[in-house]
């Protein structure tokens, strides 16, 4: 979709040249060379609180790919960045993974714009990237695999459960966010999508927060009278993650329980609800693709895994982490069939592989670099799990170009 | 799911006497297979009005209502269980929890609020007076009506009185629903304006009566609304105070631009977490985890603030810019020493039960337990900040030193001791407000570095030096920003207060209570 | 670096040296992209990876030396000069948005990608005019210049100083980076801008536009450097330095200590408003993460770390942090904070002149 020359100048930049590969990165070369995992989570500032667990995951899952014996007989090594919650600087991390350790796959990004940022880079520089993160679509590129949720495989089924019987036959719709693309984005699908099932706009109420905001009085209080208007009211957030530890404080205070007006949220897993007393949220919705809570054998292996790694019987495992278990058992599958870890042959091999995921379901990567994945309704509990109420019989296919958004229909294809 | 319930039906036909085909038995069908059913059994089990009912309900809402294998439904009671149809002890051995999901809850409400409608215990027939009014139904009604004869107390009355209207307004009678509309419109009660807004589409015919009653309802309401707008702002300002207070200390009587003040806060936020988890093992101590914790978080920060006075600022007097930039780095290195020591997620803080809900106050203004516990304690830490500066040796110390150093320490006082014990003892107010801000915020590394900049521009705002100038400037801020927001959304509110700040401090550059002596000069 | 390796007795001597130093190191860099062309298996070759970053050094180090003129020479220590060197950023980011034309996604004629799918139907009246390179550069200097203008113009005028004037300024930059967040300010939101494809009908993201703009930040620096140097050196500098040292007096001696410091924040703000427009494009970047108040105190810390009031160390300082912070987030990931931070705390404790301070203090 987008034409860019094809530079494969990998081998230029080969050169060591530089003062900055630091000696301490480099590897032992035993027989075969290793292969190199890049690791592009915020270690600190403020999306450490997201993605330091991703970082683990992927440690885990290049140790556990060890103790199996590799990949084509070679080892696994992972080198960790920090590109400290700085956009610019994740570009400049992404260069470097590519450039100077030369890695052969890239883990990372949680944010959108890091993801927008480091995207020119590993176009330029062919590099290949796996994004574990929901997101508000409208993207595709030949270099990233994006193996978050697309709205449709989330946003939309959600709006639809709060609008069932189940779900509490909502007729207004609170539309809570962060002031970010993604929100904006999504809010903007799910507008067009209410609007499609009879939902006039006047019965919709959208409003956005800096990041980080944590003064919700007025917003929760307008939101209850919103509620107050006459009909079935239901809230959509897509709060981003620092920000919802206030919000669900400030709705338990005010009495909102989820019989009156359920919320449901897309960025709320179980790694948040792990900082919050979630006793007075108790039948709060969030839609994911996986629960920890999911009964599968993939999913028991895969927490016993995390536990045992992570030496803490009480951590808890997230949408996002089974998202990049499963990217990282993709890419294996993808360089086991290539028989090489070249970026163009494993770009190629990885459609079509399929893995056992914990979610409980067998997903698939399709050619427009996205999984299908089954869409689940969780209900919080006491407990800081999520009780699953409703799920699709089977996984959906990605729709990262929204038919909700006209402007799709121009979209140049590529 | 068909054939689990025919099972169950067989199950119940053969297992149980005769007798028990009651409306009770008849209730249970279904019970514990899917939602959809379960909700419908809820509703029967409520209009039964069958004795039994009601702990099997209650069992439900606490989880505590088990299913077998073979559709037997068990109470779990301690460690053991009684059969829920016969009462008899039974092995809870391979029973499910029943499940809920909000359609079962709100059925669940309905359906206790009619069983405890006349129970003897107070609490319980307000909240039965509260779910009945959510559920309201036209066949709530006669039931409305014993209970409100029997009632006595006010409080119980007038909501029991608002479910009848509310109920009435379902009933098929047009007088019966005129009645109901009345009712409703007399309250100032934003959930009676709800309910007729919601009957009005249902009702075309009486739009206008209901029209006038929604009117009257938000003439009353206006004047609420702008006490809760007000105790929003104070409950901001609460919480600019706090985070501002430990710096009108250091920078205001000490010059000193502490720029790892927030981490102090931060720092005070772990403190509650480490003493609620050391009194995890201690029922008795339990609820006093919070209160304990705030002396807990003086000494540790005030500590931290001392050592940092010593070590480092020390060096720095009389270079305010280069104590800026030596704590900025000390901020840097606390907030990672923190993420390394605790990780980066967030810490879950649990709040006692009196800091949670909400408070009626006079008049019906709603205000959250919480922010009005926080706001009350800063205003007692301001007053013993007060009182520390004005009343004690070590207060007349510190104005004394603040004043003319050189003539202090020729009267004989230490002035490094003093410098020492006021940055100390500034921290330790900062950390004093990290365990108030761990009630309302997220206990992460991060958490300070959102209250630093608002610090500063309350305490120049304020007028450097001076409290009152702070509590004032705190207050002030807070309840602009929450007055602008309903308009200009969160965060341009927050734009027109920093440019209004910014402009102000143009205007007059030593803030509202300008003050004099060595800190305005600094 | 080649400074260290003089050792002057003399002031002057020093002075000498300290300049064929910086001359050298001007040259070292300008061959840098030259030894990029080299084959890898050259031992003098020099990566990719090494030039676009080194740009962007260069860039932080032009902020760097806009710093030491307000601070180092005028005395104002500004918290707000990442505003600056955002809003320079900005609007260079804006001509690049519109170069993309209907190269984006949605191949819309006008309006950049972020604009179609938020659902706008035309460009806001401040986007008008981006599309041509001279318009677009000459708001790089006058957007921030004019901001300059008025926050400095009402401060000066209120007498407002030292630490107030450093608050107020971080004010403005947390004020404007709340703003920018905003998605209905038609700025992108969060997200900013990126996937720039072409300035100037050079392609971006090739070795020759990265070459291309590593000299125009280069020649930049250069010039940055020359006119600063020129103009402290000047009558006006001295007036400037007094007025830091003791503006009362200045102004009992009849100097109108307003305007010269007006200029020289106006000229400072001008300046982070280029390196912010040259930063851009190397980068591939802009968001209003750029206005955090945490990037502007770090802008200052690379001044103090060099030396502030000489400009050679703003430069120093800029190079020397910046390349800590490269190595060390790839080499120590979750312990450079400390490092960093220590580095701060240890140079502002026994190096209150930098590092330049040093090597002077060594010199005698």
């Amino acid at each position: 979709m987008i034409h860019r020359m094809p530079i494969t100048r990998r081998a230029a930049l080969a050169g060591l040249g530089s003062v900055l590969a630091a000696p301490a990165i480099r590897p032992s070369f035993a027989q075969a060379a290793p292969i190199r995992v890049g690791v592009l989570h915020s270690l600190s500032g403020t999306m450490a609180i997201s993605e330091t667990a991703l970082r683990d995951t992927v440690l885990m899952m290049v140790e556990a790919q060890n103790a199996a014996g590799g990949i084509l007989g070679r080892r696994l090594e992972a080198v960790v960045v920090d590109p400290a919650s700085n956009w610019p600087l994740f570009a400049e991390k992404a260069r470097e993974l590519l450039a100077v350790s030369r890695v052969d796959v890239t883990f990372g990004c949680w944010t959108s714009v890091s993801r927008k940022s480091v995207l020119p880079v590993f176009e330029e520089l062919n590099g290949l990237l796996f994004y574990p993160v929901q997101y508000e679509g409208e993207e595709e590129s030949k270099n990233i695999f994006y193996t978050g949720a697309a709205p449709n495989q989330q946003a939309i089924p959600a709006v639809e459960y709060l609008m069932s019987a189940d779900g509490g036959e909502a007729k207004r719709i609170a539309l809570l966010g962060t002031d970010y693309v993604y929100p904006r984005t999504t809010n903007r699908i799910l507008r067009a999508f209410l609007n499609s099932k009879g939902i006039a706009d006047a019965d919709i109420m959208e409003e956005y927060t800096p990041f980080g905001h944590s003064d919700w009085q007025g917003i929760v209080s307008r939101v209850k009278r919103f509620a107050g208007e006459g009909k079935r009211t239901a809230i959509v957030s897509t709060i981003n993650g620092d920000a919802n530890v206030p919000f669900y404080r400030e709705l338990g205070n005010q009495g909102i329980k989820a019989e009156d007006i359920p919320s449901v949220a897309f960025s709320v897993g179980e790694e948040e609800l792990a900082g919050i007393d979630a006793r007075p949220l108790v039948g709060h919705l969030a839609a994911w693709n996986y629960f920890m809570s999911v009964d599968s054998p993939a999913n028991t292996q895969f927490k016993a895994m995390w536990q045992s790694y992570i030496k803490n019987p009480r951590r808890v495992t997230n949408d996002p982490m089974e998202a990049t278990f499963v990217g990282f058992k993709m890419w294996a599958q993808a360089v086991a069939k290539a028989g090489t870890t070249a970026v163009d042959p494993v770009r190629t091999a990885i459609i079509g592989q399929k893995v056992d995921a914990p979610c409980g379901y067998t997903l698939e990567m399709h050619a427009n670099h996205h999984l299908s994945k089954p869409v689940m309704i969780g209900e919080i509990e006491a407990n800081g799990q999520f009780n699953i109420v409703w799920k699709t019989p089977n996984a959906i296919p990605a729709e990262n170009w929204s038919p909700f958004i006209p402007e799709n229909a121009n979209r140049r294809r590529g | 799911m068909k054939h689990s319930v025919l099972i169950f039906l067989m199950v119940l036909a053969l297992a149980l006497p005769a007798r028990a085909q009651d409306a009770f038995t008849a209730g249970l069908t279904g019970l514990g297979t899917s939602f959809n059913q379960t909700a419908e059994a809820v509703d029967r089990l409520g209009a039964s009005g069958d004795p039994r009912a009601l702990p099997l309900l209650r069992a439900l809402a606490d989880g505590r209502l088990l299913r077998q294998a073979d559709g037997a439904l068990l109470i779990r009671d301690g460690a053991g269980a009684i059969d829920a149809m016969s009462g008899a002890r039974a092995e809870a051995g391979g029973a499910e929890p029943v499940r809920l999901n909000n359609r079962v809850r709100v059925a669940l409400r309905g359906a206790l609020g009619r069983l405890q409608l006349l129970s003897p215990d107070q609490a319980e027939r307000q909240a039965a007076a509260e779910a009945v009014f959510r559920s309201r139904s036209a066949e709530n009604v006669p039931l409305l009506e014993a209970a409100l004869a029997r009632e006595t107390v006010p409080a119980i009355r007038a909501r029991m009185a608002l479910a009848l209207a509310a109920s009435r307004l379902m009933a098929s009678d047009a007088a019966d629903k005129l009645l109901g509309v009345t009712a409703l419109g007399a309250t100032a009660s934003p959930e009676a304006r709800a309910v007729l807004l919601e009957f009005r589409s249902a009702n075309p015919d009486i739009a206008p009566q209901i029209d006038e009653a929604v009117v009257a309802i938000d003439q009353r309401l206006a004047l609420r609304r702008a006490a809760e707008t007000l105790f929003q702002g104070l409950s901001l300002g609460s919480v600019l105070l706090l985070a501002a207070l430990g710096l009108a200390v250091t920078f205001g009587v000490m010059g000193v631009i502490n720029m790892a003040h927030g981490e102090f806060v931060m720092l005070g936020a772990y403190t509650t977490f480490v003493v609620q988890e050391a009194l995890r093992d201690i029922p008795a101590l339990q609820p006093w985890s919070l209160p304990l914790a705030v002396p807990a978080a003086f000494l540790i920060t005030a500590a931290c603030g001392a050592a940092m006075e010593r070590g480092l600022i020390r060096h720095l007097y009389g270079r305010p810019l280069e104590t800026l930039l030596m704590t900025f780095g000390v901020g840097m290195m606390i907030q990672q020493a923190v993420r390394l020591a605790f990780g980066a997620q967030n810490r879950e803080i649990i709040s006692p039960s009196w800091m949670q809900g909400t408070l009626m106050l006079p008049g019906d203004i709603a205000v959250t337990q919480n922010r009005l516990w926080i706001l009350a304690f800063s205003l007692v830490v301001l007053a013993l900040t007060v009182a520390a500066i004005r009343f004690t040796r070590f207060g007349l110390e510190m104005r004394a030193v603040t004043q003319k150093r050189a003539i202090a320490a020729s009267m004989g006082i230490r002035t490094g001791r003093v410098d020492a014990l006021t940055f100390a003892f500034g921290s330790g107010i900062a950390g004093i407000a990290g365990v108030a801000l761990s009630q309302i915020d997220n206990v992460s590394p991060n958490l300070g570095t959102g209250y630093i900049i608002d610090s500063f521009l309350v305490v120049v705002f304020g007028g450097v030096g001076s409290l009152a100038g702070t509590l004032v400037g705190a207050f002030g801020l807070g309840i602009i920003n929450k007055v602008l927001e309903p308009w200009a959304g969160a965060v341009l509110a927050k734009v027109f207060v920093l440019v209004a700040v910014m402009l102000f401090i143009q205007r007059k550059p030593r803030g509202l209570f300008a003050q004099k002596g060595r800190a305005a000069e600094a | 670096m080649s400074l260290a390796v003089s050792t002057p007795s003399s002031p002057t001597r020093l002075r000498l040296g300290l300049r064929a130093g910086l001359v050298i190191f001007v040259l070292l860099l300008g061959i840098m992209p030259l030894l990029n062309l080299l084959p890898v298996s050259h031992p003098l070759h020099v990566s990719d990876f090494l030039v676009s970053i080194t740009g962007k050094w260069i860039c932080y180090a032009i902020l760097a030396l806009s710093l030491d003129l307000a601070w180092g020479y005028a005395g104002i220590l500004s918290l707000g000069h990442g505003a600056f060197f955002a809003l320079g950023g900005y609007a260079m980011g804006m001509h690049l948005m519109r170069l993309i034309g209907p190269r984006g996604v949605y191949g819309h004629p006008v309006l950049p990608d972020f604009m179609v799918f938020l659902g706008y139907q035309e460009l806001p009246w401040y986007w008008l005019g981006f599309d041509s390179f001279p318009f677009a550069m000459l708001m790089v200097l006058l957007v921030p210049g004019l901001l300059a203008l008025v926050v400095g113009f009402l401060s000066f005028r209120s007498r407002i100083t030292g630490v107030y004037l450093s608050i107020l300024t971080q004010a403005m930059t947390f004020a404007l980076m709340l703003a920018f967040f905003r998605n209905d300010m038609g700025l992108g939101g969060n997200n900013g801008f990126t996937d720039f494809k072409e300035l100037l009908g050079f392609s971006l993201n090739t070795s020759g536009a990265r070459a291309g703009l590593f000299y125009a930040s280069l020649i930049a620096l250069v010039l940055s450097f020359l006119i600063c140097q020129r103009l402290t050196r000047s009558k006006y500098g001295r007036v400037l330095t007094a007025i830091r040292d003791a503006e009362s007096r200045v102004r009992f001696l009849g100097y109108d200590t307003t305007s010269h410091k007006l200029f020289a924040f106006v000229l400072s703000a001008m300046l982070a408003g280029v390196a912010g427009a040259l930063y851009v494009p190397q980068v591939g970047i802009i968001n209003p993460g750029e206005f955090s108040p945490a990037n502007s105190i770090e802008a200052v810390i690379w001044v103090a770390v060099g030396g502030r009031g000489t400009l050679v160390g703003a430069v120093l300082g800029a190079f020397t942090v910046n390349g800590l912070k490269t190595w060390l987030t790839s080499a120590a990931p979750d312990l450079w904070l400390f490092v960093l931070g220590g580095l701060f705390v240890a140079v502002t404790l026994f190096l209150p002149k930098g590092l330049i301070g040093l090597m002077k203090g060594r010199g005698r």
